[in-house]
């Protein structure tokens, strides 16, 4: 196990765990996102509903659950770590810069944007996690995933909210996305063209779906 | 002469390590297009200089764009407004008559403010001196084509070695991190046979060195390598990690 303090002791170890973890939960992501818009199928939440109790009760999920909230807590974790070890390295700021020009302000912001984000997942842990796994309103069925949506985003100042999350969570991911792979060593002119249209295009349409989510559902063009 | 520029300059002016410093500003007049940044500061010297006033430290030595001294961060850049140069290769023609530039040095804690625009880039030397070496008696030059290198690997290393250890993107980093320099200087070796033995030791010194230094972890922002007067590319940072990844994880080297 010493021969891994590295991860912990290096700057370089510290960024492979933001990277790998970021990573992770990209993936968790594109699982969200898919259960999730089984919502436009617009059959009154029935298949959603179903997919929410496997989610709910599968114990192999449920296991992957615990993975996740530690993926989450370190890449929070550890970003903000980060965060203040960079900022002790510029104690004394310049009175011009132009940063602009040399790269764009969403990649200098990904602690602030994670800020932003981690509000946001409080509120959405809160919203949903906590009234599905912590009290029995859809275990003991007097409620369901979909109808917790539905009242949720009634509220027009939380869909405000989910919107900016997500405005939030495209900019993180457009520079998360392919700057992970940066951190691991993955850059090849063979394929890192790709791995950044791609993460370009993930870090649009993922957060557009999630966000029209709550639109629809305030709308009332899903029912 | 016509065409001839008036300037403001906004330049930091600090005493030594421990005092605090702060912008000053001083009027330049009747400069050429056609001077460099430096020879600007010099006619600003000389003036400051009849006048018994103190001159402006500034680091300076081969103005003509290879020794990476002049570290001078004009109006929010590294090196001033063009791409790819040093501050003795920007002209006064990239300003206009009445600008007013800001001048300031390097800003980072791994490079204490000896006095005015000069910083201590010693934490770079110290990187090279953790591993920055092969430890071979090399004796006289070897004949050009003694070693067969593949030209891909030529190039590569080449391009790495193009690195002249100047600062510029500690200076434009947000988190001041050295990680483009330190990996120029570990790629110019790893693509040579003559630096293959210690290689994963070289990589693990290097860095743990840059570490220890106080330089900030590298976001991926990309600003290092697009100040670089040198245009060391981010492919660098990606391979050093490998070698860094590599050294930690599978090398049996110590």
């Amino acid at each position: 196990m010493a021969a891994l303090t590295f991860i912990l002791k290096s700057s370089i170890g510290n960024k492979i765990i933001m990277g790998l973890t970021g990573l992770f939960l990209i993936v968790f992501l594109m699982v969200h996102c898919f259960v999730n818009s089984m919502i436009f199928m617009n059959d009154g939440g029935v298949l959603f509903n179903e997919a929410a109790e496997f989610m709910g009760n599968n114990v192999l999920i449920r296991t992957m659950e615990i993975g996740l909230f530690a993926g989450l807590f370190i890449h929070i974790f550890q970003g903000l770590n980060l965060m203040i070890k960079n900022r002790k390295a510029r104690t004394i700021g310049y009175s011009v810069q132009n940063g602009n020009v040399s790269s764009k302000w969403y990649s200098r912001s990904m602690g602030l944007l994670g800020t932003l984000l981690l509000v946001f997942l409080i509120i959405h842990l809160r919203h949903f996690w906590y009234v599905s796994r912590l009290t029995n309103e859809i275990t003991g069925h007097s409620s369901t995933m979909f109808d917790e949506m539905k009242e949720v985003f009634a509220n027009l100042w939380v869909v405000i909210v989910y919107v900016l999350g997500m405005i939030s969570l495209s900019y993180h991911l457009m520079h998360g996305f392919q700057s992970s792979f940066q951190t691991m060593g993955w850059n090849h002119n063979k394929y890192t063209p790709a791995i950044k249209m791609i993460g370009f295009w993930f870090s649009v349409i993922v957060p557009l779906i999630f966000a029209s989510m709550p639109i629809a559902l305030h709308l009332g063009l899903i029912k | 002469m016509s065409g001839n520029m008036n300037l403001t300059l906004k330049i930091w002016r600090q005493k030594n390590t421990k005092t605090k410093g702060t912008l000053v500003d001083y009027k330049v007049k009747d400069i050429s297009p056609d001077m460099s940044f430096l020879e600007m500061f010099d006619v600003l010297n000389e003036d400051l200089i009849t006048k018994g006033d103190d001159p402006i430290a500034f680091d300076h030595d081969c103005r003509e764009g290879i020794c990476g001294m002049c570290s001078m961060h004009i109006n929010g850049r590294p090196h001033g407004p063009k791409d790819a140069i040093t501050t003795c290769q920007l002209h006064m023609r990239s300003f206009s008559d009445g600008d007013t530039i800001v001048v300031e040095p390097w800003r980072a804690n791994a490079f204490p403010i000896i006095k005015d625009l000069t910083v201590d880039r010693g934490a770079f030397d110290r990187i090279i001196g953790a591993g920055g070496f092969i430890s071979v008696n090399t004796g006289n030059a070897q004949d050009g084509n003694t070693l067969p290198i593949a030209k891909h690997d030529a190039d590569a290393a080449f391009a790495a070695a193009a690195c002249i250890g100047c600062g510029a993107c500690v200076a434009a980093c947000k988190n001041a991190s050295a990680m483009l320099f330190v990996s120029a200087k570990v790629n110019q070796l790893a693509h040579l046979p003559q630096g293959q033995p210690e290689r994963m030791k070289r990589v693990k010194a290097m860095v743990a060195q840059m570490d220890k230094e106080g330089f900030g972890a590298c976001t991926n922002t990309g600003a290092c390598s697009a100040e670089c007067p040198k245009e060391i590319s981010l492919v660098n940072i990606a391979a050093m990690n490998r070698d860094y990844l590599k050294a930690n994880l599978i090398s049996l080297e110590d």
